[in-house]
């Protein structure tokens, strides 16, 4: 939790006040008893019932008290909790958004998910029993220590050496503890994961009638979870008995070793009763502690694998150059890319120049690396060799917020966002006037539709769009792109949902109504990149024929099957 | 909560041996333990100087001593050991339960309608079965322990004080109601909190889950900002809620320790007064008796305040443990009981069928045709004009409204969805591949399929090349988002088809993000397979389909022309101006 501290500097005076007041009610409960012994030796010695009367009221004023105390450290301690729990939560969120896409590829984001819900809960929770408990306890152990010492340092010595041998065991257990609930946390991930790909796969899930397997599969893997946990905590199971023997032990101990003190004349009967009582305070406290060290464990490994995911930085520095008019859009210099952790590269050897408003048209075979290229423009990775420059620059000499503003992309797997449509469209440009919404509605061939719905654009989106067809959302997405008016339009395959009269009608759009806009367009359809300036032609990861439609199918030979394939 | 607690406890019934154990473990173990200050004063006792020495060299009765020393020492370990096992019963009873209970909700969910599944947030239904169940655990395993031995404790100890004097342990036993009535007035307030703060924190789950599930997007479009805006928004909230509902479930715990100080004063002050014969129906009562009674109260009242501080956790469990049943008791598809059908032929007919999403906007409207076996069916028209409605309704992921859908003459409603949906392959636009290997996706439908077969269905749909070139070739893990194309877990798809061979094919736009030279390729493939079967193609490039036996053409909801294509064309309507749109 060391690595989290910095989140609860903010809150040090309720991490200082609660415990201050926690200790006060400390106090005043260790101070019943001296009243109680008060009323046994004077108001029942004395047979004085207006004393017995007094002394219990002055025990009720000190339970309102205690409990007024009380009640302010929960309050701090809840106030501190959630606000540590809060401030953590959003640095988690904030910080997973500057990762480059080669830490979230190796992350994955179901475990960040994870991270950002259940552990940060954890950890909270940690905070909250830390405040409330972490004081009292070694106050209680501490304070008894010292009263002993002063009464018989020779007896004490048995508290010296209890104290390292519970020492050892609370060590033990943890050691072995923590490494055991991170593991429990893995198993929780793969059951969220799988439950998630079961509710996206439910259509192919009931189409071949596997839910009987599926529920298996998932019930292994609870009954999995089950082993682990019930492994981890059959070794947590031993804290509390362990201390309680420990403790008892020591008392059995003391009375031996305190007897024969007695014997010896060094000790009085008084100091024994007082020695086995602090013996039991210690006990209790013991026990609490152990129960607060079960707790932060779990906090621990939580907020390791929050500091996990903090500590990640991104391997991708953006520069600080904006976006200026230039007349060369895209210039690829003999360029590489390899995958983290993949043996061979996704990229090898591409090299070419677009200028200001023309056509990039990328063709090729699945896997062949038009994704990759596309992403490699719009810099969602960096080159493994050679240099890109964009707009007339240094790709990675840009802002990294201006340059994927300039650039409208359009991913292969239309996503659209919880909120009404005009939420989405508002994505690339929060101010965006709505001519401009209108008019990206229009060019992407999405406004007859929307135009049908009954609340229009302010018509809500569940989840990933999931109330839409997907060729509806595949334009929403290009509409998305588009209202921000960028310098550069990325499709990457995604006109496959639409119909040939849709795509055509997209294109001739495109065309006539956003000259100055360069565009990449990726895409499986000869016909679809017949008019572009230039088009690659890939095949597993190389560039195997660039030019025109004409140029290609005269000096192409994949190209020209490609087209004849589909022309046929 | 009481529905709720009931049934929670139902799913520990088949642990019902470890309750048992807990129950007599925990009654023996503290037993033990409440012996153990009497030893001390037994020890205490003995350690008084004796008025005639035993021997000339000891004051003390030592060897009283170390046997009360030895006693307490069996009695500790004993104790120990019992408290031990019952801590490992609890585990196997939480765990056992909880593990009951996630996996009957995975089975729930399994069941859902499907439109119970589109139409809720997919992260709120992650967080139902992770969190929340996770929350549950933590709450059951604190309240099974400490519930049984406070209950032991307290029923020891009262057993103690009443030995000592009747009229004080009934002031007790009068004055512990106050606790449990001030514990559940703050039960009541803390309730809606809690319900509050799971609401919220479902809503955050499922906006985390959106957001950083689809990162990609938000950073294309420098979202961040206001992705971070949103999430804060939510994430304030749900810290206000947490705090407020900890806090009042917090407060339960010092307010029965002041309840159960005033039950010590009250004793205090009337043993006192009892001791001094202030009033007599106390009884006889000595300053010893006090002492000890004194130190039963504290002892006594102790479990009280475990007791609160577990119903506050019981109660964040209880309100997770709510969601979770919410789940449960969403309407499942209906059982059946249908005969399932033998072979069949794959005669399929639509009669007058009608079907809508939302009742106000209908979208399919007597909606008739027929497909002779071995048939080949496309439908084509413009996106969002119901194609892949008729796919779903076919399959009974949603219920037709009106009419009927037969297959060899028989009601589809007269069968039982399983048996209905494994004689169809489907293919569809969206792929899906889970976390697993190569070979375990493409066996997902014939789990027995040997390694040659899953090669063989490979080849036939082309993927067996780049499955080849994975760093670990059919044994290669991946997951939706393990970086291949959408074409390459399309293909994988398809060979999952490949292997099943079923009598009837549902292809919705399943060739659209496959190139079109790989699906040159495999055409010859799919037209083998598509041999004797009666096949439905939904696709938007018409040359894919110009082969078809029938070609439905569909416009908002409706047919609007059928044919097959030469017929199409010649009639010049909508189809044929679609077709030369692309022909270009």
């Amino acid at each position: 939790m060391q690595k989290l501290l910095r989140f609860l500097k903010p809150y040090t005076r309720y991490i200082v006040l609660g415990p201050f007041f926690k200790l006060l009610e400390a106090v005043f409960e260790l101070i019943v008893p001296v009243v109680m012994a008060r009323i046994i030796d004077i108001g029942i010695a004395n047979r004085d019932t207006r004393y017995i009367w007094h002394m219990s009221i002055v025990l009720v004023i000190l339970g309102i008290c205690g409990l007024g105390f009380a009640l302010t450290c929960q309050y701090f301690a809840s106030k501190c909790a959630f606000a540590y729990g809060t401030d953590l939560r959003s640095a988690l969120f904030r910080h997973i958004n500057t990762l480059s896409r080669t830490e979230l590829d190796r992350l994955g984001t179901s475990t960040l998910i994870n991270r950002i819900t259940n552990d940060v809960t954890s950890s909270q929770q940690g905070v909250n029993m830390a405040i409330r408990l972490g004081t009292r306890a070694p106050f209680l152990v501490i304070g008894a220590i010292v009263m002993t010492l002063l009464i018989d340092w020779q007896l004490s010595l048995i508290f010296l050496i209890i104290a390292p041998i519970l020492g050892v065991v609370l060590y033990c257990v943890l050691t072995r503890t923590i490494p055991m609930y991170t593991r429990n946390q893995q198993k929780l991930d793969v059951i969220a994961r799988h439950t998630g790909e079961s509710l996206d796969g439910v259509r192919v899930i009931r189409a071949f009638s596997k839910q009987q397997q599926e529920t298996e599969r998932f019930a292994q893997e609870c009954a999995d979870l089950e082993k682990s946990m019930i492994a981890a905590g059959r070794i947590s199971a031993v804290l509390n008995p362990a201390t309680f023997l420990i403790m008892n032990l020591g008392i059995a101990t003391v009375l031996w070793f305190g007897g024969l003190q007695i014997d010896a004349g060094r000790l009085s009967q008084g100091d024994l009763t007082a020695f086995t009582n602090y013996m039991t305070q210690i006990l209790l406290a013991g026990v609490q502690l152990a129960n607060l060290i079960q707790i932060l464990t779990k906090a621990q490994a939580s907020s390791l694998r929050v500091a996990d995911v903090l500590e990640t930085h991104s391997t991708m520095q953006g520069g600080s150059a904006q976006v200026t008019d230039s007349r060369e859009a895209i210039c690829f210099d003999h360029v590489s890319f390899t995958y983290a952790g993949a043996p061979h590269p996704a990229l090898e050897n591409i090299s070419f120049t677009l200028q200001k408003g023309q056509t990039l048209g990328i063709i090729g075979g699945t896997g062949s690396g038009k994704s990759t290229l596309a992403q490699l423009i719009m810099r969602g990775y960096d080159a493994t060799e050679g240099t890109i420059r964009v707009f007339g620059q240094d790709v990675k000499s840009f802002d990294l917020d201006a340059l994927n503003r300039a650039i409208g992309y359009v991913p292969q797997k239309a996503l659209l966002f919880t909120g009404t449509i005009e939420e989405n469209l508002r994505w690339a440009d929060e101010n965006a006037p709505k001519e401009n919404l209108r008019r990206a509605l229009e060019i992407a061939q999405a406004s007859d539709f929307v135009d049908k719905l009954q609340y229009g654009m302010q018509t809500r989106l569940v989840q990933g769009g999931r109330n839409l067809s997907g060729g509806q959302k595949q334009r929403l997405t290009i509409a998305r792109a588009l209202s921000g008016s960028p310098e550069m339009l990325v499709l990457d395959d995604s006109m496959s949902a639409l119909d040939y009269a849709t795509d055509a009608a997209l294109r001739e759009q495109l065309h006539t109504r956003c000259q100055g806009m360069t565009k990449v367009v990726i895409s499986q359809r000869a016909t679809s990149l017949r008019d572009a300036e230039l088009i690659l032609v890939m095949e597993d990861g190389k560039c195997v024929g660039q030019g025109t439609h004409e140029e290609l199918l005269k000096t192409c030979e994949v190209y020209h099957e490609i087209y004849a394939t589909q022309n046929t | 909560m009481n529905k709720t607690i009931r049934r929670i406890m139902r799913y520990a019934t088949p642990y019902r041996k470890y309750l048992l154990l807990t129950v007599v473990l925990s009654f023996i173990g503290v037993s033990l333990s409440l012996l153990v200050p009497i030893f001390i004063g037994k020890a205490v006792d003995l350690a008084v100087p004796l008025t005639v020495p035993l021997s000339t060299n000891t004051r003390i009765d030592l060897a009283a001593i170390l046997q009360v020393v030895i006693e307490l020492s069996v009695v500790v370990v004993v104790s120990a050991l019992f408290q031990w096992l019952q801590g490992l019963c609890i585990n196997r009873l939480t765990f056992g339960t909880v593990k009951d209970l996630r996996s009957d909700l995975e089975a729930k969910l399994q069941t859902m309608p499907i439109s119970y599944i589109d139409g809720n947030a997919r992260g709120d239904l992650i967080a139902r079965v992770v969190p929340d169940i996770e929350i549950l655990s933590d709450g059951l395993l604190q309240g099974f322990a400490q519930l049984f031995s406070g209950l032991v404790t307290i029923v020891g100890t009262l057993a103690f004080m009443l030995t000592i004097n009747i009229k004080i342990a009934l002031l007790v036993v009068v004055l512990t109601p106050l606790s449990f009535v001030v514990a559940a007035q703050i039960t009541k307030a803390s309730h809606n909190a809690f319900v509050w703060q799971s609401e919220l924190r479902g809503e955050l789950s499922g906006l985390t889950e959106e957001l950083v599930g689809g990162v990609n997007v938000v950073k294309a479009f420098a979202y961040e900002d206001r992705a971070i805006g949103r999430f804060e928004e939510i994430n304030r909230k749900l810290g206000a809620a947490g705090q407020k509902a900890t806090f009042f479930s917090s407060m339960s715990n010092p307010s029965t320790r002041f309840v159960n100080g005033l039950i010590y004063a009250a004793v205090g002050t009337f043993g006192a007064l009892g001791a001094i014969g202030a009033m007599p129906w106390i009884g006889v009562m000595s300053v010893g008796n006090l002492a000890s009674f004194l130190a039963y109260a504290n002892q006594y009242t102790k479990p009280f305040n475990e007791i609160s501080g577990v119903i506050a956790e019981l109660q964040n469990a209880l309100s997770c443990a709510q969601r979770v049943f919410d789940v449960m008791d969403a309407l499942s598809e209906p059982a059946e009981d249908a005969q399932p059908a033998g072979e069949v032929r794959g005669e399929i007919a639509f009669e007058d069928v009608s079907f809508s999403y939302s009742k106000d906007k209908p979208l399919i409207r007597g909606f008739s045709m027929k497909a002779k076996p071995g048939q080949r069916i496309a439908i084509v028209g413009p996106t969002g004009c119901g194609k892949s409605t008729i796919i779903n309704l076919l399959l009974r992921f949603y219920e037709i409204g009106s009419g009927r859908i037969t297959i060899d003459g028989v009601s589809t409603r007269d069968m039982t969805r399983d048996d209905l949906r494994r004689h169809f392959g489907m293919v569809l636009q969206e792929t899906w591949i889970f976390t697993g290997t190569v070979a375990d996706n493409i066996a997902y439908g014939k789990p027995d399929a040997t390694r040659e077969e899953i090669e063989a269905a490979a080849r036939e749909a082309h993927a067996h090349s780049f499955i080849k070139r994975l760093p670990d070739g059919y044994d290669t893990v991946i997951s939706d988002t393990s970086g291949l194309s959408q074409g390459q877990k399309q293909l994988l798809c398809i060979a999952r088809i490949m292997l099943t061979n079923p009598p009837m094919l549902i292809l919705d736009e399943a060739t659209s993000s496959i190139d079109l030279r790989t699906e040159h390729r495999i055409q010859r493939a799919f037209q083998k397979l598509m041999e004797g079967k009666t096949s439905f193609i939904i696709a938007h490039r018409l040359s894919t389909i110009r082969s078809a036996d029938l070609i439905l053409v569909m416009r908002d909801g409706n047919i609007i022309e059928q044919g097959t294509h030469d017929q199409l064309l010649r009639r010049g309507g909508f189809y044929a101006e679609l077709y030369r749109s692309q022909a270009v």
